[in-house]
């Protein structure tokens, strides 16, 4: 871990798109305005285009067209130091949580968080990831998740769902069609979820199973900007799918486990898959759509929909949870802009693993607050466990009494268990 | 040779020379940076969302009006003033038509401006880089970010907007050339600064519709 095998890093990630990105950048700051951390705080630190200054330092001096010139001239910026690294660390880990929300305001389309998952790789090379993601990668590593949920512990939570729901939860089924991992938030915190997938699929008939040697679904690696961690968790999910020989893996309720999984995974690993990955949500809106799933009753509650980002706006599934909103929920109310444009929970990205930026965490939820306070739900559904716990904690720091549930469960409750037809 | 004759002679050459050159150079110096393939299977197509997002970020995102509205404005009013001016100022047109196209003296290659439309146009670009002048200074963020690049590409493109102003009425062949020395050093200027925004732009907005498009989402 040096400075110059972080810069070399740095200079490495620099693609046609980010190099696009940091000459078409014409400093107008309108990012800002989109930005949850700059919002709450007002401090100009947090702009998003302050965060791709790392980035656009190395380019300018040595890799943008026509710096030779410039260089020769003395009008490139100084060479980066570990100074550097260190006062950009706060700037890259906790006051970013990836959420992609600056670039729909970017005049110019800039992928700011794209360029933060970049400069968060210089980070790691620098030796500069906060303690408690590098602690959370060391037991995803040896204990096969960052929550330290062995594969004992897994089997013993799907016991008491099976107890608790009364069906049977398939493990280790070689030749099942679809394979479900778990964010070790739904193990922890959220273990309902695997009782309500079960009943779910009974009803749909679908064949399934989870793997005791890829069950993990969060990827710290791609949180930290540790390629080769990403790459071995990825792997192990790759690995279980491909010896159980299932059709389909399912993206659980986790934002980043999506883009880590579906979008990242087959470029970490160099290949395509030999199935497909398919997000929960898209799941259940096919079985709705395909009339295996429906509904008796609805929730009464006024609910509102907090889009995940990775899901939503980097993930593209924007139509289907709303789809199913509208299956159980008689009452549902979006917020001013909801879907692409929604406003982060505060923690995804890492942030909420973050101890040390906890308290700007909770400051920055100040903007999702508003969106509750206008539409004044009784209670908020998401489609991200790790949404579901920051949004909880949050809600709680606000002093505001509010529910949040989770959109599969809410299907699992209103499920019309009617055996079908044909059977 | 008169200054004039300069300025529109072989500094004028030199000037288009380096701006074509310069900003070939730096955009195909952008794209040859390359980019891995993709190898995650698409939910849709990559080229529709380039294009998509070239042209939607084009229009302002509704959800932020009240916070951008104002850049958006100034924006809009000083980018389509300085185009109009450019592409249909008389004096322009008569310069492409005899210098660049080589029409015979007296025939336009197209219709201009009358001189109280440019009158009314340039008011309009004025208007706008005044106003984002305006916003560069008193936005906490754009001015904290805002570097000598910044001050001197919009201080040059004032400088040749506000000499063309003068040279309109084509009563002093020096106000002529001293916007021609402007018009040149623009030029120059333009492939080493962030005035290359103005092809960039095409870049950066395909390159993440490219990205999201795939996964079928236009940010």
């Amino acid at each position: 871990m040096s400075i110059n095998e972080a810069i070399e890093v740095l200079k490495s990630n620099t693609d046609a798109g980010a190099a696009s990105y940091l000459d078409a950048c014409v400093h107008c700051g309108q990012c800002a305005t989109a930005c949850h951390f700059y919002e709450n705080t007002g401090d100009v630190r947090y702009a998003p285009v302050l965060k791709m200054d790392l980035m656009r330092r190395v380019y300018k001096r040595h890799l943008a067209p026509l710096s030779g010139i410039k260089r020769a001239m003395g009008l490139v910026p100084d060479e980066l130091t570990m100074d550097d690294f260190e006062e950009f660390s706060e700037l890259i880990y906790d006051s970013c949580t990836l959420c992609g929300r600056c670039t729909i305001v970017c005049p110019m389309g800039i992928d700011i968080a794209g360029m933060v998952r970049k400069t968060r790789e210089g980070m790691v090379a620098a030796g500069l990831v906060p303690e408690d993601l590098v602690g959370a990668a060391d037991r995803a590593i040896e204990f096969g998740s960052p929550l330290k949920i062995t594969p004992e512990v897994l089997q013993k939570v799907c016991k008491k769902q099976e107890e608790e729901f009364g069906i049977p939860i398939p493990i280790d089924v070689v030749g099942a069609d679809y394979l479900v991992i778990l964010s070790a938030m739904e193990v922890l915190q959220f273990y309902e979820v695997i009782g309500a997938l079960a009943k779910i699929f009974r009803q749909a008939g679908i064949s399934w199973t989870i793997s005791t040697d890829g069950y993990e679904a969060t990827n710290i690696g791609i949180q930290m900007g540790n390629k080769d961690i990403a790459r071995t968790l990825v792997g192990r999910i790759v690995g279980a799918a491909e010896k159980l020989g299932v059709k389909y893996v399912i993206s659980p309720e986790c934002g980043h486990a999506y883009s880590a999984l579906k979008w990242e995974g087959p470029n970490l690993l160099g290949r395509a898959y030999d199935f497909e990955i398919i997000h929960i949500m898209e799941l259940l809106d096919q079985l709705r759509r395909e009339g295996r799933i429906k509904a008796r009753g609805s929730d009464d509650q006024r609910l509102t929909f907090h889009d995940p980002c990775q899901i939503v706006r980097r993930g593209g599934v924007v139509d289907e949870p709303r789809h199913l909103m509208n299956m159980v929920a008689s009452n549902f109310v979006e917020m001013d802009n909801c879907g692409t444009a929604n406003i982060c929970c505060g923690g995804g990205g890492g942030v909420s693993s973050n101890s040390r930026a906890e308290e700007l965490r909770i400051k920055a939820f100040g903007s999702k607050k508003k969106q509750l306070d206008d539409v004044k739900p009784d209670a908020m559904v998401t489609a991200c466990a790790n949404c579901r716990n920051v949004l909880e904690e949050a809600l709680d720091e606000w002093d505001v009494d509010m529910e949040v549930l989770g959109l599969t469960e809410l299907v699992a409750e209103y499920l019309d268990e009617t055996p079908p037809a044909n059977t | 040779m008169t200054f004039l004759e300069f300025t529109e002679g072989p500094l004028w050459y030199a000037a288009a020379a380096a701006f074509v050159v310069g900003v070939v150079w730096r955009f195909i110096g952008i794209i040859a940076f390359g980019r891995k393939p993709d190898l995650s299977t698409p939910r849709a197509s990559a080229q529709t969302g380039a294009v998509r997002s070239i042209f939607l970020h084009f229009v302002p995102h509704g959800g932020f009006a009240s916070k951008t509205g104002f850049h958006a404005i100034a924006g809009y009013l000083f980018h389509i003033g300085l185009f109009v001016l450019l592409a249909f100022a008389v004096p322009h047109i008569v310069f492409i038509s005899e210098e660049i196209l080589g029409l015979p003296a007296g025939v336009m290659a197209w219709g201009g401006l009358s001189h109280w439309g440019f009158i009314v146009v340039a008011e309009i670009a004025f208007l706008g880089i005044i106003l984002l002048w305006i916003r560069r200074f008193t936005d906490p963020v754009s001015r904290m970010i805002s570097d000598a690049d910044d001050y001197i590409g919009t201080v040059l493109t004032f400088l040749v907007m506000l000499t063309g102003c003068f040279a309109l009425g084509e009563s002093s062949e020096a106000l002529r050339a001293i916007h021609m020395l402007m018009v040149d050093a623009w030029l120059i200027y333009f492939p080493f600064s962030r005035l290359m925004h103005a092809f960039t732009f095409v870049l950066s907005r395909g390159y993440t519709g490219a990205l999201f498009g795939r996964r079928g989402v236009t940010p």
